[in-house]
């Protein structure tokens, strides 16, 4: 039947036409990305960012997170997992990207529990009871007080650090750093200032593996 | 020539088709974020392309029954939204108070083909075409 041809191939030819638009749309995308991390090097790699692993490491992973970020508290044991593979290889360094709703005035006790020396345990506390402080996407900071006190935190310290000019100033630059590398959603990592081709914890593993292969021919 | 209303509804599916498919590359390809009347149009123009495509096979003028009050309500509330964009409705009558307002303009093709145009075009077309298959049908 003729009128049933014409509709197949109508339908075929939409179909081909979505899947290779998509597909150079994504290549070209990739290609922007990796162009504009390429340039933006500084906004990358800021040395008073916090940091794990050994500083040397031969491949460095750039993390913009967010505490109040379900998939950011997921993902973080396995990066985790993925440095104990290859002891001294990788460093993890951490941007703050607080996009959900409340979630700066958590960050800013994040980054003052650093000052204090408590940085990895609260930010181990927080994605561990994200769900506690974490309600329909907002972050409520009122509530994080309880779960960081039990770290052995001086509190009344905490608070004022939280509030000092500089550590607002430390979120403003990563917001900043986060929008001219073009993060929109968290997490989003850089491998040697690489972006990921698309997200996934397999692409962020088979980016490192590559990093690693190129620092061993080295 | 004597166009058949068959090969009319299939013209009026084929834009509901491309216009499915350019809506869904805009929102999970390109990675704009559809605002509610974004939502509204789409809500209008998906099933187009099922009831369309059903009542070409076989062929049944009863589409057209079915599809009309979708293809009308589209033209509204693109027609709305066109307004909206130009400013002659205030934002603070619309339904977008959370996410991207509508009268955000993301996209602005040759300066002046912009989503919303697209898909006041796509649903003024497809509501000629369906009333053009009516008229055929009916006589």
């Amino acid at each position: 039947m003729k009128q049933k041809h014409i509709f197949i191939v109508a339908a075929v030819l939409l179909l081909v036409a979505f899947v290779t638009g998509s597909y150079f749309y994504k290549k070209q995308q990739t290609e922007q990305a990796a162009q504009l991390a390429a340039k933006n090097q500084v906004a990358l790699v800021r040395p008073d960012a916090p940091s794990f692993g050994n500083a040397d490491a031969p491949v460095h992973i750039v993390e913009f997170f967010d505490p109040a970020c379900e998939t950011c508290r997921d993902f973080y044991p396995m990066v985790k997992a993925l440095m104990a593979e290859h002891p001294g290889k990788i460093r993890l360094t951490l941007r703050y990207a607080p996009f959900h709703q409340g979630s700066e005035a958590v960050v800013k006790a994040l980054e003052a529990s650093r000052k204090q020396g408590k940085f990895e345990p609260s930010l181990e506390t927080l994605f561990a009871s994200q769900n506690v402080w974490v309600q329909n996407h907002v972050a409520h900071a009122e509530l994080i007080g309880p779960l960081l006190a039990p770290l052995g935190i001086d509190m009344g310290r905490l608070q004022n650090d939280a509030n000092a000019p500089e550590v607002a100033a430390i979120i403003a630059r990563d917001l900043l750093d986060a929008k001219t590398m073009n993060v929109t959603k968290t997490p989003e990592y850089f491998v040697n200032g690489k972006p990921l081709p698309s997200f996934g914890f397999d692409q962020l593993r088979s980016l490192v593996g590559d990093a690693l292969l190129a620092s061993n021919s080295k | 020539m004597k166009t058949s209303p068959w090969a009319v509804v299939f013209s009026a599916w084929l834009i509901a088709a491309t216009a499915t498919m350019g809506a869904l590359f805009m929102s999970d390809i390109m990675g704009f974020a559809p605002c509610v009347l974004c939502w509204y149009q789409r809500i209008f123009m998906f099933p187009l392309v099922l009831i369309l495509a059903v009542g070409l096979f076989p062929f049944d003028p009863k589409v057209l029954r079915y599809a009309l009050p979708l293809a009308v309500g589209g033209l509204l509330v693109a027609g709305f939204q066109l307004l909206l964009v130009a400013g002659y409705i205030p934002e603070t009558l619309t339904p977008c108070r959370q996410g991207i307002p509508c009268s955000t303009v993301q996209v602005e093709w040759l300066g002046f083909v912009t989503i919303p145009l697209l898909s006041f075009l796509a649903f003024l077309v497809i509501n000629a075409l369906l009333i053009a298959a009516y008229l055929k049908t009916s006589k």
